[in-house]
Parts: C-alpha cells; sequence; structure tokens
C-alpha cells in the first residue's frame, strides 16, 4: 500500500535519471597518458614524471619516488649533480616561467637514500647465466646493475684501482665527491655482483670461449686523450686534460703551474680549467679555434667557468709552445663556419697547455674478434646494442652516441634488458611510445604562478644544485616545492578538475580500490556524458582526449 | 575579502577544483564525492552549458553552508525548463517554480513563511536568468532587496534570452547579436549605452553583500556563496554563465569565455558590503577583448571583411573603463 501524499500533492516525482542523456554524444572524452618532454628527453629512460608525482607528497612519497627512479637508473645521487638534464631544456614550464628544477630534486632524492640507507633488491630466481661486464663507468654499472636485478650473475673488470670509470676518473670531485660514488656503487655491489678491480681485460672473446661466460657487455669508455700535433719547445710543458683529471684521483695532484692554458672547447676543457683554478692557478685561459656559439661546451658550463674566474680566447689556436709562453694564432670563421688561419700572432703567459681535444677508446681487447667493426674509433653496434660478435655488446663512450654519464647509464640498461633477452633466447619486448605532451595539450590557467618573494630562493637552489660541493644540497622543503612545480604534462594528478567542471555530473571519482594507475581516479559515465568536452578543454594536464563517436 | 587567501601550492593549489595533496578545507566542494549534486545528472541542458553548471556551483555551495536545510524558489527560464520536463526533476533540494516575474518574490514569501515557523535554520534561495531577474522581475527583486527580506538570490547570466531563442535582455553587451539585435547596419547588434549593470543596482539598495562570479573560479565563487550565507537579510549574486548556443560558441569553451571575459575586464569580478566594494578579483594575465570576442559567433560581425575594428575599440574601451573603475589591475609598485 502505497503512503498517502501530502496536503496537495497529487502526482509521484521522477528523477531526471531516467533520461539517458549519453545518446546525444558525438565525441566522447577518454582518459589518456601522454608521453611528458622530460621523460622523452631523458637518455636513462627515466620516469621522470612519475617519480616527481610521488616525491610531490613529501614524506614517505620520498622513497617511492626513488624506488621509481632507480628502477631506470642506479645513480640518482650521481645523477642529480652531473647530468647535464636534457630533461630541463625539454620541460614545458620552460615556456610558462622557468624549467622545473629536476636535477636538484633528483640529488635530493638520491642524498635521501644515502642517508636513509634504502636499498634494491633481486626479487626475481637466479637465471644460473653469467655475464661479464668490461668497465666500472657509469655503463659497465648500470648493466651489472640491471642485469643483476633480472637474476643474472654478473662479474664487473676494471683496469682501475676504484670502481667509477669517468665518474672517478673524468669528473672533478668539486662536482662529484667521492663518497656519493662509492655510496650509490655500495648499493650495486650489495646486489652480488662481483667486482674485479685492477683487472684488465685483454682479449674479449677469451671470455666467452675459455671463461664460459654467457654474455659478455663491454663498456671500457674513452680514455685516451686525443693528440694534436702542437710544434713546441723542448721545455714546453704539454700535458692531457684526461690525464690531468685522472691524476687528480691520486695521491700527488699535477703541477700545472701559476698560469694554465687549456686547447680544447668541450665540457673537458671547463672541467681542467676550473680544476686548474681550485689547484692554485692565478690564470686559467681556455684557448678555442672557433666561437664560444660554436663550442661544444654547455652554456652553462661555460657560464660557470666565467664566473670563477676562467678566461675565454675565442678564435685562437696555438702555433708553437715554448717554456712559459705560447704563440696563438687569430682564427676567421669562413662561410661555412669553419675557422680559418689569419696569420696574425699574439702570445699568452703560459707555464702549461693542457690538450682537451677528445678522447678515444682503447679497443685492444677486440682485436682479432670476428665480426666486430670498428669505424672512427668507435665500436659498431646494433639496436639491440649487440656488436657484430655474438653475445658481445658494448655501450657507452665507445660505441657512436653522445658521451655523457647518463647516455652511458642509458646504454647500461638497454644492454641489460637486450643481453637478458637473448640469454633467454627472445627478444627484447618495450611497448609502442605514447604520444608527446606538448605545451599546446596544457591548460596552463590552473598552474599557479611562483611566487616571486619565492623565486630568488629556487633560483639559489638551482645554482647550488648544479654547481657544487662547496655549497649544500636542497633542503626538503626546496625539494618539495621544485617537485610539486611539476605540470605532470600529459598524465592525470587527481587535480578533480574534470570531476568538477562536467555540467552533466557525467564524471565519477573513484574510492582508493577502483583506481586502475596512481592518479587515475575517475571514471566517464557514459550513460549522461553529453560530449561537451568542457573536461577535456579544462584538463590542466591534457590528460583527456575527445574521439569522434563511430555510430 | 571572502575569497581566502591563496593556497601557497605551486602546482593548481588554488585553480583547480581540488588536488589530492590539499588538505580538505583547501578544496572545493565540487572536488567531494559527498558534494549534494543538488543539481543532478539527466537534465536537458544543451551540451557544455554553463548556466547548468554554475547552478549546481552555487547550490551545492549553499547546501555545505546551511548543513543541506536550502529551500529554492526559481523564475521561468532555461533552468526551469531544461531542469523539470513533467514527470522529471534534475532538483534534490526543495524547489518551487512559479512565474517568470516573481522569484524573488515567491523566495521572499518563503523566507517570511519559515519565519513564521520559527524554522530560521532553514535557509531561502531566490534564482533565475538575466531575463527574469533583469528585466521581468526587476520590480519584485527590488522590492526584496528593499524589504532586507532573508533571500539570497542569484542571476545566472548568459546575457539574453535563450530558452526562447536567443532574444535580447537587458543584460545583453552591446554590439551582440541576438533574434532581436540583428547585425546590420551602421550600429551592428546590441546598441551602446542601454541595458542594466544589476549587481551595482542590487548595491545601491545598501544591501548586506552583492558579489559577482563566474562558473571560471570555483573557489572563488564557493568562497563567495559561503560568504553570502554568513549574511542574514537580502543578498545578491551575479554569476556569468556562457551559453554555447547563444553566444555561438563551441560548448568546449564555455569556462574558457568565462574566464575570457574576467580577464578582459569586461566582467568584473567584485564583493560589496552594505553598499561599498570591499574586493576585487585582479586580473591574472591581462588579454584584449578581441581574444574573447573571436570566439563568439554572436560577434562575428565585427570580425568581417573590412572588421568592424571602431565598434571592437569601443568594447575596449568599456573594459578599459572597467579595469580603471574597478581596479583590476595589480598596480606594479614603482
Amino acid at each position: 500500500m502505497k503512503e498517502p501524499k501530502p496536503f496537495a500533492i497529487t502526482l509521484d516525482v521522477g528523477s531526471s535519471l531516467a533520461n539517458k542523456t549519453g545518446s546525444w554524444r558525438t565525441e566522447r572524452p577518454v582518459y589518456r597518458d601522454l608521453l611528458p618532454p622530460c621523460n622523452h628527453a631523458c637518455p636513462a629512460g627515466e620516469n621522470i614524471q612519475g617519480w616527481l608525482y610521488e616525491a610531490e607528497e613529501g614524506g614517505e612519497g620520498y622513497e617511492r619516488a626513488w624506488r621509481n627512479l632507480v628502477e631506470d637508473n642506479p645513480f640518482p645521487a650521481i645523477m642529480g649533480r652531473v647530468c647535464y638534464h636534457p630533461c630541463e631544456t625539454a620541460c614545458n614550464r620552460g615556456q610558462l616561467d622557468s624549467a622545473v628544477g629536476i636535477t636538484s630534486v633528483e640529488r635530493f632524492l638520491g642524498d635521501e637514500a644515502i642517508a636513509k640507507g634504502w636499498q634494491v633488491s633481486v626479487d626475481v630466481p637466479p637465471s644460473g647465466k653469467r655475464v661479464l661486464v668490461v668497465g666500472a663507468g657509469p655503463s659497465g654499472l648500470s648493466a651489472a646493475y640491471h642485469l643483476a636485478r633480472l637474476g643474472h650473475h654478473v662479474v664487473v673488470r676494471d683496469a682501475e684501482d676504484e670502481a667509477g670509470g669517468m665518474m672517478r676518473y673524468g669528473i672533478p670531485r668539486y662536482r662529484l665527491p667521492w663518497e656519493i660514488l662509492d655510496a650509490e656503487i655500495a648499493r650495486i655491489v650489495s646486489l652480488g655482483v662481483t667486482l674485479e678491480l685492477g683487472t684488465k681485460v685483454t682479449d674479449a672473446r677469451a671470455a666467452l670461449e675459455t671463461e664460459s661466460f654467457d654474455a659478455v657487455f663491454l663498456a671500457v669508455g674513452a680514455h685516451i686523450g686525443k693528440r694534436a700535433y702542437v710544434p713546441a719547445g723542448e721545455a714546453a710543458r704539454i700535458l692531457d686534460a684526461v690525464t690531468v683529471l685522472h691524476d687528480m684521483e691520486g695521491a700527488e695532484q699535477p703541477l700545472l703551474g701559476r698560469r694554465v692554458a687549456v686547447y680544447g672547447g668541450g665540457n673537458t676543457a671547463m672541467d681542467v680549467a676550473r680544476t686548474a683554478t681550485r689547484l692554485g692557478a692565478e690564470e686559467a685561459v681556455v684557448v678555442y679555434r672557433r666561437t664560444r656559439e660554436r663550442m661544444p661546451a654547455h652554456a652553462f658550463e661555460v657560464e660557470e667557468a666565467e664566473q670563477e674566474g676562467v678566461r675565454m680566447k675565442w678564435l685562437s689556436t696555438v702555433a708553437h709552445a715554448d717554456a712559459g709562453v705560447l704563440t696563438l694564432e687569430r682564427m676567421a670563421l669562413d662561410e661555412n663556419g669553419f675557422p680559418q688561419p689569419t696569420g696574425e700572432l699574439e702570445t699568452l703567459e703560459a707555464d702549461a697547455l693542457v690538450l682537451a681535444l677528445g678522447q678515444e677508446s682503447d679497443l685492444a681487447l677486440l682485436e682479432g674478434v670476428p665480426g666486430i667493426e670498428v669505424e672512427d674509433t668507435v665500436v659498431r653496434v646494433g639496436p639491440d646494442l649487440m656488436t657484430g660478435h655474438p653475445g658481445i655488446f658494448a655501450g657507452g663512450d665507445m660505441v657512436p652516441a653522445e658521451r655523457t654519464v647518463t647516455v652511458a647509464v642509458g646504454h647500461g640498461k638497454k644492454a641489460a634488458r637486450h643481453i637478458d633477452a637473448w640469454l633467454r633466447g627472445g627478444a627484447c619486448q618495450t611497448g609502442a611510445k605514447h604520444a608527446q605532451a606538448g605545451f599546446a595539450a596544457l591548460n596552463t590557467w590552473y598552474y599557479s604562478d611562483a611566487p616571486r618573494s619565492l623565486q630568488p630562493i629556487l633560483e639559489l637552489a638551482r645554482r647550488r644544485s648544479t654547481f657544487e660541493e662547496v655549497v649544500g644540497g636542497l633542503d626538503e622543503g626546496t625539494a618539495l616545492f621544485e617537485a610539486r612545480r611539476c605540470l605532470s604534462c600529459g598524465n592525470c594528478f587527481s587535480c578533480d578538475n574534470c570531476f568538477g567542471v562536467c555540467p552533466d555530473n557525467a564524471v565519477l571519482k573513484l574510492d582508493e580500490a577502483g583506481r586502475e594507475t596512481a592518479g587515475r581516479g575517475y571514471a566517464i559515465d557514459y550513460d549522461f556524458c553529453k560530449g561537451c568536452g568542457i573536461c577535456a578543454a579544462e584538463c590542466p594536464s591534457g590528460a583527456i582526449e575527445m574521439r569522434p563517436e563511430t555510430i | 575579502m571572502a575569497s581566502r587567501p591563496p593556497v601557497k601550492f605551486f602546482q593548481v593549489g588554488s585553480f583547480a577544483a581540488g588536488n589530492r595533496l590539499l588538505s580538505e578545507d583547501d578544496r572545493t566542494v565540487q572536488s567531494g564525492r559527498d558534494r549534494s549534486n543538488a543539481l543532478t545528472k539527466g537534465h536537458r541542458a544543451c551540451q557544455g552549458c554553463g548556466e547548468a553548471l554554475g547552478a549546481r556551483y552555487v547550490l551545492d555551495a549553499a547546501m555545505r553552508a546551511t548543513q543541506g536545510r536550502l529551500v529554492a524558489a526559481n523564475a521561468t527560464g532555461c533552468l526551469e525548463v531544461f531542469s523539470t520536463p513533467y514527470p522529471e526533476s534534475s532538483w534534490r533540494l526543495p524547489w518551487l517554480h512559479s512565474l517568470f516575474g516573481n522569484a524573488p518574490a515567491v523566495a521572499a514569501g518563503m523566507a517570511a513563511a519559515l519565519r513564521a515557523k520559527g524554522r530560521t535554520d532553514v535557509r531561502v534561495i531566490g534564482q533565475g536568468g538575466d531575463g527574469g531577474t533583469l528585466d521581468i522581475g526587476f520590480a519584485c527583486l527590488s522590492g526584496m532587496f528593499e524589504r532586507g527580506d532573508d533571500v539570497l538570490y542569484v542571476c545566472y547570466d548568459n546575457e539574453a534570452y535563450m530558452n526562447t531563442g536567443v532574444q535580447r535582455s537587458g543584460a545583453t553587451p552591446p554590439a551582440a547579436r541576438t533574434a532581436t539585435t540583428k547585425p546590420v547596419g551602421e550600429e551592428p547588434g546590441a546598441a551602446f549605452g542601454q541595458g542594466k549593470n544589476a549587481p551595482l543596482i542590487a548595491m545601491a539598495h545598501e544591501i548586506p553583500y552583492v558579489a559577482t562570479a563566474t562558473v571560471a573560479e570555483l573557489h572563488d565563487l564557493e568562497a563567495k556563496v559561503e560568504r553570502a550565507m554568513s549574511f542574514r537579510g537580502a543578498r545578491y549574486l551575479h554569476v556569468l554563465v556562457p551559453c554555447p548556443l547563444g553566444w555561438g560558441a563551441r560548448a568546449a569553451d564555455t569556462i574558457r569565455l568565462a574566464r575570457l571575459a574576467k580577464e578582459t575586464g569586461l566582467f568584473p569580478m567584485f564583493e560589496a558590503e552594505g553598499g561599498e566594494v570591499v574586493a576585487v578579483s585582479k586580473i591574472r594575465r591581462p588579454v584584449p577583448v578581441e581574444e574573447y570576442l573571436r570566439l563568439q559567433r554572436r560577434f562575428a560581425h565585427l570580425f568581417g571583411d573590412p572588421p568592424r575594428t571602431d565598434v571592437i575599440e569601443r568594447l575596449q574601451a568599456v573594459a578599459d573603463r572597467n579595469i580603471r573603475r574597478f581596479g583590476l589591475v595589480e598596480e606594479v609598485a614603482a
């Protein structure tokens, strides 16, 4: 029996929920994940947006962020110090105010991990396979780390007495202190990786054939300084940059003198000039035959060098070196941009000339190995980083690529995946890459401006993170601030905007259990969505697209 | 100022509906799964309707401010038509529709009845479009203000009579094309110098609270509703709600247009108490009016060949006057 209606009420009230307005729709909103520009640019293949998302939470989030990071890169503390951050160059926020200080957050996370003793583990059963890694530099150690985590037994051999390769013997201490390097290497060793130091591998094939390794990864780097013929008097003091930087790590520091000239225009030249300044040189001059614009060194390295008092002599070559003095010849760029001698000479007082003209790899261990192809002093490899000899892979500075720590670390990861696939008799499957999240995909209205009062702190924070250990790293508050400046390009970060702006209440907010992935807390109620597209237009990060309905 | 200070959170703290990292208090009512959805789904408003959005924003915020003890009187108009075709209703609060022109009077009567019954806990909202408010119901509205009835009256302004086929109202902006202001002749579209500025007229009644808002700034809108509900007596809230159909705009651009209306200076956002302006929302990213006008076909006749730059300049002058009059641009310290 129905309840009697109140006075003067004669009709039942029906709800408009009976009216399924979804039938009006010609386009449907769909959640999507785009590839953020930082992730796309990262040579180590880090999911930067992903770990910043975790770090934004602070507290417990830092460890989750770090764990996300070390899935791809075993060296956050090192990377946060020495990476040339292509991610920040690509960052969409750069078009809004200034790029997110990604490396500074990375460094903070890396240092937190060292301070708190966070460790990684091997979570798969042993494969029974043995892999030899030649070279304990960034590429070799990265490969060892990933191979160990994939269940393989890894032996790393290196000719030097300490592990680290160019991270120890090439990068000056003011950019990367030893204790950081040691701590991150120790974490790799704790995965069961065997380090055999002071052991130079002279024959790559022997490892496979007589030592019964199942695969070999070569990452010997490029440690031989290129020499250029410089006419010189007997008493002239000429050194090469690799040796100078290498000797910096030894017991006796190299003697460079009061006035030092560095010949070359790359990052190594800057490192040597800045090192010379730190060794007490009153004058450090970089001599380069082209102009500033054409220098291979990164702009910020040049700037920092200049801030430290390093002088630059553009358009100059060393015509003759004598004790205490160099004769320089002025150059002029021709119409093709190549430097041509002008015949004009000048002198530069210098107690030492350091050549920083690039490096080459010592490939003696590959001599006589069938199938290996060497071109321009680097080893040719396929897209899977395997050389022409089955089972021998190579990466880092000895293969054709940009020579940076980050690229090398990326090679290590990539090689590890392909070696793993090869050892298991398959091919490495990587998913198709998502479309990129460009600046145009964002609705930047929703991102708060960084308040002006905090800008100076920010600038300082950035400087500290790239400059070095003279000053400390980021404090927690600043790291959190930086992490939260991330725009989360192309990926949902749970801002509730779609849920709020739908005129038809057709966006559902899911509870924790209903979430597919972190951040994706919403679903479209297609019974009622009219397809107006406001959710897509007002999504700050461009994580919703409108797709035509098929009728 | 009722609008709360911006959260020092550099991602989207101050502008998006919510964020997982914000405390519950700093999120909007709309970001909560438990919002009342006073206007629920299944309503028959057009795709991208600004008014449906605005009504839910306002009522959900008022429902929270009154712990759900809220009743509403509604004028005739789109809002009434699209929400209650017999036998359906989208309303999830006690809601009454009477006539086009008497919503303020009905709301005043509801408030009087509640007072007579001693139910001071139940609050009253009157609401309507710009036609029902500025034109047809204006005498009732002025009476309600003058008597000081305990009602928050909300005008959802979409700048014409949209329900009956886009005829000019007292809120139609100059130069806009409507069914009754054709884009022809020397002075195409609606005339300059006509129409009413309802918020300023409301202020002239010296009622406790008058505010303007748009559907583009949710935090601001909700703060104003909450502030309004903290007063007793007659209060007025004027919300700009773009209409894709009447303005000739893309459905997806509804919020963008509301944002541009404010950022150009054409729609000043402010709060007034007792007849005095007490706060204004500064323009954050200044834009010329052209950027706003170009997205709407009701202004398409200004961008023909040759374009009516003279008319566009007059509209820019309107915006510039608002900027001066209300101080919409942050003074840069010399």
